[in-house]
């Protein structure tokens, strides 16, 4: 009940009742938070995604700047038809002038369509395909919080440059998988390592102890998991089953949220090395973001995706209350493109021309069950990816706004 | 496993009144809709209405469980959403082509699995279908996890623009109504009497000389073509084919829409549809109860409503529907 | 786990490292090592398809130990469908409860693995037991598709559930102590939970095959799904012989999910993900037929596991081409009885 209830306050939030503005479209700025609810995805996104829009709502404090801004939710249940049926009925029928979050790939990028058709703004947190910046940018569009790019950037370097050589990848085969490994294998390249082989796994799997088993054979120093959400936590409990760490190779999650650590417990996951864009325990702010939050989201702290969520919809409230508009789409993509973005979570920030914002991106460790002092206190950081190198060159992308 | 049609009241051979009049009742309603429903979901709806229809064809009529439906829909939904987009086709075209690809994988699966009676058909269904699944994981025109997107609507014989709601819903409409009545037409055809008796009892009509494995067959290739017209047309609707559609949930879901409905009536596919679509699409929006409502909708119409909401109110009414 | 990561004071066991100065010069300088030791032992033996035979040996093991999870679950499902003719969707939801009961009951009450191992199969087996009182009784006269159906529901009502109150993302159980580590048996390396598994799964499969084709209890159960009016002639309780029946093919089920907590991801829809191979694999063993279930629970097991060497994006999908496969051969499965 306890759900509902929330549920129903995230639906009906009027978070602010100032005067309604003749600019804003039909008086309110209303913000659909988009994502899968129900399924996989449901904690590291879901409903605490639809709390970081209303945190930041409030805490932008809407009403004192005169602005009225609505946040309803959906779950698109990870099917595109479904995703881009509730998002243009959104617009159409329900005066919605921004999607946020949508994660997976397949709804985000048909979201991105419909949102470009219809001169709204789309704010992708949750999804990691770096087509969103690359082929298929849209100048509706801003991709905020990571992309397959960076993760494989972040860690793939970071490794091969301490050490880690030789590469072997388990590879989810889908096309977020694919990208993933190519991205990673092409750093590792790079850096003058090497890619021993690789074995695509169906989607999702359950066991993958014969893949580890040819991984181990392989004798690759890295195993890359180009996977995500229980695929690998399955595969990182399995691997310290057969005793592939302490066998010396060592395993390289390139996606891996908070939610799926705490799934594995401390003693499974420790000392994996992944990159990430957030982290709760970084600073004061994003503790305190970090402590009211769990208190409306069932005492689960936040994943990167929501601190994300949180960050692009203050910016967006900034850049409409500045143009005192919200009805086209483009400008207000085009204000905050031009703004510098700045809130307590992401620190300072920009957005490039072909809408990836960019911050910097962490390397982060697993801490020892010992070194851990409560049940969220999982991470520790390894190294700091500066702002200019951590996402893909804007020339790499093949972005057609970005020659325009 | 013949499923005996719960809903079959007394057949009389002329056309009863009753489906006249809900006839133009449901094609009142859907004139009329789009003014007070979002078009773009009534046009989902009927789509999958078209869907459920065709399943009903085969399980409801000759009493095949297919378990594997969205082989034809989802693949029909790629070829058509790929010669739209790729080759520049026009979008009746594409859809057609999308509803040849599904006759033709109809006609190779169907003669599989028609040999097989019961839960087995079912599994043989199924496992085609997974088979299928499985090329369109790998294949590359696919586009895999992501699907195709941003297939163009286009123009209807090249002069109709599809971009516009209104053109869209009733060129939907259209295809649905022409298939809808094609199917009514096919039921209550010689042939479709003859399947019925398959339905009853195999081996009677058998002894009474029709070779019931073709008249079967030919049946699971209408089914299928049909699921395919409607795959194509949702392709263009949505202007994407994505995984989703061919997976096997999808093929678990128009089973419940048929069910719900009512199995071997003319319009509890069409009911059943839109209750499952407007579940999918309303609930949606209170999130992470999704399945469990959905779920409970199962279990109370097998517990209560066994013939499904049109069979029930057909049989309290003692009329045909 | 005792898994050390490099750069923590690394210390590995192995006895067959070869250099282990050079190892260590290599660790001065990276947190990597320079050469990874694998604990399957060196020597290269004649290959097969290109694949070392070791290799394969070893694959084949690990499809074995899947295999023990299929036959368990078909096992149960087999039972069910051959008692009550029901086909059983629920199982894999069943399955997933197991798991769940098993975490909780350490989580919150301490109950260790071993006690979970009978507890949660009672616990689940009873919730299972109250589901066919209140829905499956009313349905064993109509048609499958009822059965499939209602049980098809309530699969996504448990998993819904389950998912509101406890996440998607799953929850962490670790191996129990006795059976951390593992066996190096020269061509892989075996952990002694996989070991436990394939033993204990094949044990209480044969025992359950037992029970039902060779005891007395046995007998009236098959004899009362014959014709249950003359074994009720003969003053025995059908319908409770039946509900306990259901309440036994799920704690089979949940058994199947304590077994997988420590080494699978313990989450709401770990069920869902396998039900439909456990399907395939009833249907190729044969609807209803107890030791079909079991000899195909691990025989697909292990044309799994190979195919994962040969081709393993095909791996999910290779379990429908052999069940095409054997349906248009033996209509009824491989050691179904005829329709």
């Amino acid at each position: 009940m306890k759900h509902l209830f929330t549920l129903a306050l995230a639906m009906v939030a009027a978070v602010a009742c100032g005067t309604a503005q003749a600019q804003i479209s039909d008086g309110v700025v209303k913000i659909g938070v988009m994502n899968d609810m129900s399924g996989t995805y449901a904690d590291l996104s879901g409903q605490g995604s639809v709390v970081a829009a209303q945190m930041a709502v409030e805490d932008f404090g809407a009403a004192a700047k005169g602005l009225k801004v609505e946040i309803v939710g959906a779950d698109h249940q990870n099917k595109p038809d479904i995703g881009s049926n509730v998002v243009r009925q959104w617009i159409d029928r329900d005066q919605v002038d921004m999607i946020v979050d949508v994660p997976t790939s397949s709804v985000a990028l048909a979201v991105n369509q419909i949102v470009k058709e219809k001169n709204k703004v789309f704010l992708v947190s949750g999804a990691a395909a770096s087509d969103l910046t690359g082929k298929a940018c849209s100048p509706n569009t801003i991709h905020w919080t990571y992309d397959t790019w960076a993760l494989a950037n972040g860690t793939g370097n970071a490794i091969v440059k301490t050490g880690g050589k030789t590469w072997f990848f388990l590879t989810a085969d889908y096309a977020f998988g694919h990208a993933l490994e190519r991205d990673t294998a092409a750093v590792v390249e790079k850096n003058g390592g090497k890619v021993l082989g690789k074995v695509r796994h169906p989607f999702p799997a359950t066991d993958f102890s014969s893949f580890l088993l040819q991984a181990q054979a392989s004798k690759a120093q890295i195993i890359g998991l180009a996977n995500a959400g229980a695929d690998t936590t399955n595969a990182i409990k399995q691997a310290a089953e057969f005793g592939i760490v302490r066998g010396g190779q060592s395993l390289a999650a390139l996606l891996i949220f908070l939610t799926d650590i705490k799934a594995l417990g401390l003693p499974t996951a420790q000392g994996l090395v992944f990159t990430e864009a957030w982290y709760w325990d970084q600073n004061d702010a994003n503790r305190a973001f970090a402590k009211k939050f769990a208190e409306r989201n069932r005492g689960v702290y936040p994943s990167m995706i929501h601190a994300g969520v949180y960050s692009a919809v203050t910016h967006y409230l900034k850049a409409v209350s500045e143009l005192k508009t919200d009805s086209d789409g483009k400008a207000v993509v085009e204000k905050m493109k031009s703004m510098p973005t700045d809130d307590s979570l992401f620190g300072k920030g920009t957005i490039r021309v072909d809408g990836r914002k960019i911050h910097p991106m962490y390397l982060f460790e697993v801490k020892k069950p010992a070194e851990s002092k409560g049940p969220w206190d999982l991470y520790k950081l390894r190294a700091t990816i500066p702002a200019e190198e951590a996402f893909r060159p804007i020339k790499e992308g093949g972005c057609p706004l970005v020659k325009s | 496993m013949t499923i005996a049609s719960p809903a079959a009241v007394a057949a009389k051979p002329t056309r009863s009144w009753s489906e006249t009049i809900a006839f133009a009742v449901m094609v009142g309603f859907f004139l009329i809709a789009p003014l007070f429903i979002y078009p773009l979901f009534l046009m989902k709806a009927l789509c999958f209405a078209l869907f459920a229809c065709a399943f009903n064809l085969l399980i409801g009529y000759v009493g095949l469980l297919s378990f594997g439906h969205a082989l034809y829909f989802g693949w029909a939904s790629y070829v058509c959403a790929y010669t739209a987009k790729a080759w520049g086709l026009t979008p009746e075209l594409a859809i057609l082509l999308g509803a040849a690809t599904a006759a033709v994988l109809g006609l190779v699966a169907g003669s599989i699995a028609i040999r097989r009676q019961g839960i087995y058909f079912a599994m043989i269904t199924l496992a085609l279908a997974q088979m299928m699944f499985f090329f369109a994981v790998q294949a590359p025109f696919t586009g895999g996890e992501d699907g195709i997107q941003a297939v163009p609507r286009g123009y209807l014989f090249g002069v109709i623009d599809l971009v516009n709601p209104m053109n869209m819903y009733f060129t939907v409409l259209a295809i649905f109504l022409g298939c809808f009545l094609l199917i009514y037409r096919i039921i209550h055809s010689p042939f479709g009497e003859v399947l019925k008796a398959i339905r009853e009892n195999e081996t009677r009509a058998i002894s009474l000389g029709y070779k019931t494995d073709r008249y079967k067959l030919v049946a699971f290739v209408l089914s299928a073509t049909f699921a395919g017209v409607a795959g194509a047309t949702k392709a263009i609707v949505f202007q994407l084919a994505s995984l989703t559609d061919v997976d096997w949930p999808m093929s678990g879901e128009v089973v419940l829409m048929t069910l719900v409905g009512g199995l071997g009536t003319v319009f509890g596919p069409v009911i059943g549809a839109f209750i499952v679509i407007s579940m999918q699409n309303y609930l949606a929006q209170i999130g992470q109860w999704v399945l469990v409502v959905q779920g409970t909708v199962f279990v109370i119409c097998v517990m209560l409503f066994r013939r499904g909401i049109i069979g029930e109110i057909a049989h309290a009414l003692r009329i045909k529907l | 786990m005792r898994s050390k990561r490099p750069g923590e004071g690394l210390t590995i066991e192995s006895t067959d490292d070869p250099h282990p100065l050079a190892r260590n010069r290599v660790r001065a300088t990276s947190p990597f090592q320079g050469e990874v030791t694998s604990p399957i032992g060196k020597t290269r033996m004649f290959e097969i398809f290109g694949i070392p035979s070791q290799a394969l040996f070893g694959q084949l093991l690990i499809g074995l130990i899947n295999g023990s999870f299929y036959a368990l679950l078909s096992l149960g499902l087999a039972v069910i469908f051959g008692m009550l003719n029901i086909i059983n969707f629920t199982h894999g939801a069943q399955y997933m409860m197991g798991a769940f009961v098993a975490y909780f009951l350490l989580q919150w009450a301490g109950i260790n693995y071993w006690a979970a191992l009978v507890i949660a199969p009672i616990l689940v087996g009873f919730t299972g037991i109250i589901v066919e009182r209140l829905f499956l009784q009313w349905l064993y006269k109509l048609d499958h598709l009822y059965g499939l159906l209602l049980t098809f529901g309530l699969a996504l009502v448990i998993e819904g559930v389950f998912r509101n109150y406890f996440g998607s993302s799953g929850l962490p159980y670790r191996i129990p102590d006795a059976l951390q580590g593992g066996q190096n048996l020269g061509f892989m390396f075996l952990p002694n939970y996989r070991a436990w598994v394939v033993v204990f799964s094949l044990a209480v499969c044969l025992a359950t095959w037992f029970v039902i084709e060779r005891t007395r209890l046995g007998a009236y159960l098959r004899a009362a799904t014959e014709n249950p009016t003359l074994v009720r002639a003969f003053g025995i309780n059908v319908p409770r012989m039946i509900t306990l029946t259901y309440g036994f093919g799920v704690a089979l089920a949940a058994l199947a999910g304590v077994m997988a907590a420590p080494i699978y991801n313990v989450s709401p829809q770990m069920g869902s993900h396998l039900i439909i191979v456990v399907f395939a694999v009833v249907v190729i063993g044969g609807m209803g037929s107890i030791m079909g279930a079991i000899v195909t629970g691990f025989g697909l097991g292990l044309i799994e596991g190979l195919t994962k060497v040969f081709f393993p994006e095909a791996s999910n999908t290779v379990i429908f081409i052999i069940m095409a496969i054997v349906l248009i051969i033996r209509p009824a499965g491989l050691f179904g009885r005829r329709v």
